[in-house]
């Protein structure tokens, strides 16, 4: 388990992460999504201890991470697959990290197994490694020491789409025997198959966070009317703002059953009428984001 | 049915919890000793000590004349290199966790970045007095068979005393190469620091030795490097003891624990 509570992270006048409060949970994959620069690296960062906070806490099962006598038995970490000395090999990384832990040496040909690294990658040089083989030496990393909790800072980044869907039954796996697994992504589509549960964030503020479940029920309604004009208004004098599709469908975040209600009273018929869930996260993603984002500040 | 839930929870993570034991230092010194070897270019730096001793000891023997070789001539030979490469060796093992980024498995293995600090120069310090260990042999060896092809006497000038003393004098050239490397934390910035320090900074302090007579007073209170070349010249008086612990808490163990402050308060990217 791990519990962020009012995490704040300033640089100069800059507020990288702004009062983030969530929890990820044993047995459910947490997904941490947001776009570049909107504070997941750092709070990551804060979790392990390697970026001291402003203010706020982050525990790992009830203590703070520098407390755990021994981290790599309790939490497994991959912040950046590159960060490693280019000139040892593959084995060798593993090695120093098997040595650190004080773990049975037979366990790093188990790990480099695990991720399907050969005898012959293993020996390379990590400098001539491709992103998915630095990012599988990652993950062996994290999990030699069979840890409770998983932290990945985009753990997909550079895997071919087996190598995605490889990750994916590891951390579902990992998870089903009650682990705590935080992964984060900018892309909503690698996260939306894995996660149980996410945690959104734009500009250093979580700007949604729950069950993936609940997040889809609460992303809002399509409806499709001959007369939109008509059904614009008479949300807007109910008080709900709704955009127009260019395919002709109104697009709101109040929720079907109030849409219906407001379209009966003003007498408009209806030819469709659905959860907005159908369009995925990516578009609560988008909305939820557009002010943070480099793109919506644009357009 | 939520209440249970947790409860369930909370009873296999406490079931589960049983603690590791914390990392012994021994351990942690290990771990560091390895990583200054497991690299092509940390082993060729290593084995560079070895070669550069025998390239000196082979030019004493060449190009020294008969009533030259004697043990101090090939001491002093080796010592060149080593002034140099020991302290490079120093720096790389603290600035590559930084400069290669492998700083984050590494704190993230042990967040007590003192320890790893404290296991560096534990290790560092061990593979320094061994290499020098190993480059006073090859002189030895080179004494004994320059001797033997010139059919000069056997000179060993130099007691077990002047051996201590030139071994501290290159540990303390090697603590302020990882000194610059805690402070730097950047290999080409703290090679180049100490560059400075070894061989600009001497030439700065002598002309303003020999032009001013108040720093000629002064310089061995406040010249680190002025003070620990004593050493190489054997017995130190008390007042030039002084003068190294006065130079050396100034030069080493000021920048030293700055440095320290600094990686313990730094944030790891």
């Amino acid at each position: 388990m791990i519990t962020v509570d009012a995490l704040t992270k300033t640089y100069g006048k800059f507020t990288a992460v702004d009062d983030v409060s969530f929890t990820a949970r044993p047995g459910r994959v947490t997904g941490f999504l947001g776009p570049n620069g909107a504070g997941k690296s750092t709070t990551m960062r804060v979790m392990v201890g390697l970026t001291p906070p402003t203010s706020g806490d982050v525990t790992i099962s009830g203590r703070r991470f520098r407390d755990l006598p021994n981290p790599g038995h309790e939490v497994g970490v991959l912040l950046d697959a590159s960060a490693q000395h280019a000139g040892r090999t593959g084995r060798e990384i593993l090695t120093i990290t098997q040595r650190t832990m004080g773990l049975p040496k037979l366990r790093v040909e188990d790990m480099l197994a695990r991720v399907s690294l050969t005898d012959e990658e293993a020996g390379r040089r990590v400098r001539n490694y491709s992103l998915g083989m630095r990012q599988r030496l990652g993950i062996a990393t994290a999990l030699i020491g069979e840890p409770e909790v998983l932290i990945l800072d985009e753990p997909a980044n550079g895997l071919d789409p087996a190598g995605i869907r490889w990750m994916r039954d590891l951390l579902r796996s990992y998870a089903d025997q009650g682990g705590t697994v935080l992964l984060s992504s900018h892309l909503l589509h690698e996260i939306e198959v894995i996660a149980d549960d996410l945690v959104l964030i734009g500009d250093g503020r979580i700007v949604a966070h729950g069950t993936k479940t609940e997040l889809l029920q609460a992303a809002g309604t399509v409806v499709r009317t001959a007369s939109a004009g008509v059904l614009t208004r008479a949300l807007e004098g109910a008080g709900i703002t709704s955009t127009a599709s260019p395919d002709g469908a109104l697009r709101t975040s109040a929720d079907p059953a109030r849409v219906g209600q407001v379209a009966l009273a003003a007498g408009v018929a209806l030819t469709e009428l659905r959860s907005a869930e159908g369009a995925g996260l990516e578009e609560m993603f988008l909305e939820l984001t557009a002010d943070s984002q480099r793109e919506g500040a644009a357009a | 049915m939520s209440t249970l839930t947790a409860e369930r929870e909370a009873g296999r993570a406490t079931a589960t919890t049983t603690d590791p034991a914390p990392i012994p230092m021994t351990r942690l010194v290990g771990v560091e000793l390895r990583k200054m070897f497991d690299t092509r270019s940390g082993f060729w730096l290593m084995t560079s000590i070895a070669i550069t001793a025998l390239l000196a000891t082979g030019a004493v023997i060449l190009f020294a004349p008969d009533s030259e070789i004697t043990y101090n001539n090939f001491a002093a030979a080796i010592g060149v290199p080593m002034t140099i490469i020991l302290p490079i060796m120093a720096i790389l093992s603290v600035t590559s966790e930084w400069s290669q980024r492998n700083g984050l498995t590494t704190f993230t293995l042990v967040p007590h970045r003192g320890r790893v600090i404290w296991a560096k120069a534990i290790s560092a310090v061990g593979v320094g007095i061994v290499s020098i260990i190993v480059a006073f042999s090859i002189g030895a060896l080179g004494n004994v068979v320059g001797s033997t092809i010139t059919g000069a006497d056997l000179v060993w000038d130099l007691t077990w005393q002047n051996l201590l003393y030139i071994t501290f004098a290159n540990v303390l050239g090697l603590l302020m190469g990882f000194m610059l490397g805690v402070l730097i934390r950047n290999s080409a910035g703290a090679i180049v620091g100490y560059f400075v320090y070894a061989l600009v900074l001497p030439t700065l302090f002598g002309m303003l030795a020999s032009f001013q007579e108040w720093f000629r007073d002064i310089q061995g209170w406040v010249d680190f490097q002025f003070s620990s070349t004593r050493l190489f010249d054997g017995g130190l008086n008390s007042t030039e003891w002084a003068h190294l612990g006065v130079s050396g808490f100034i030069w080493l163990i000021i920048p030293m624990t700055v440095g320290v402050w600094l990686v313990l308060r730094s944030e790891i990217k």
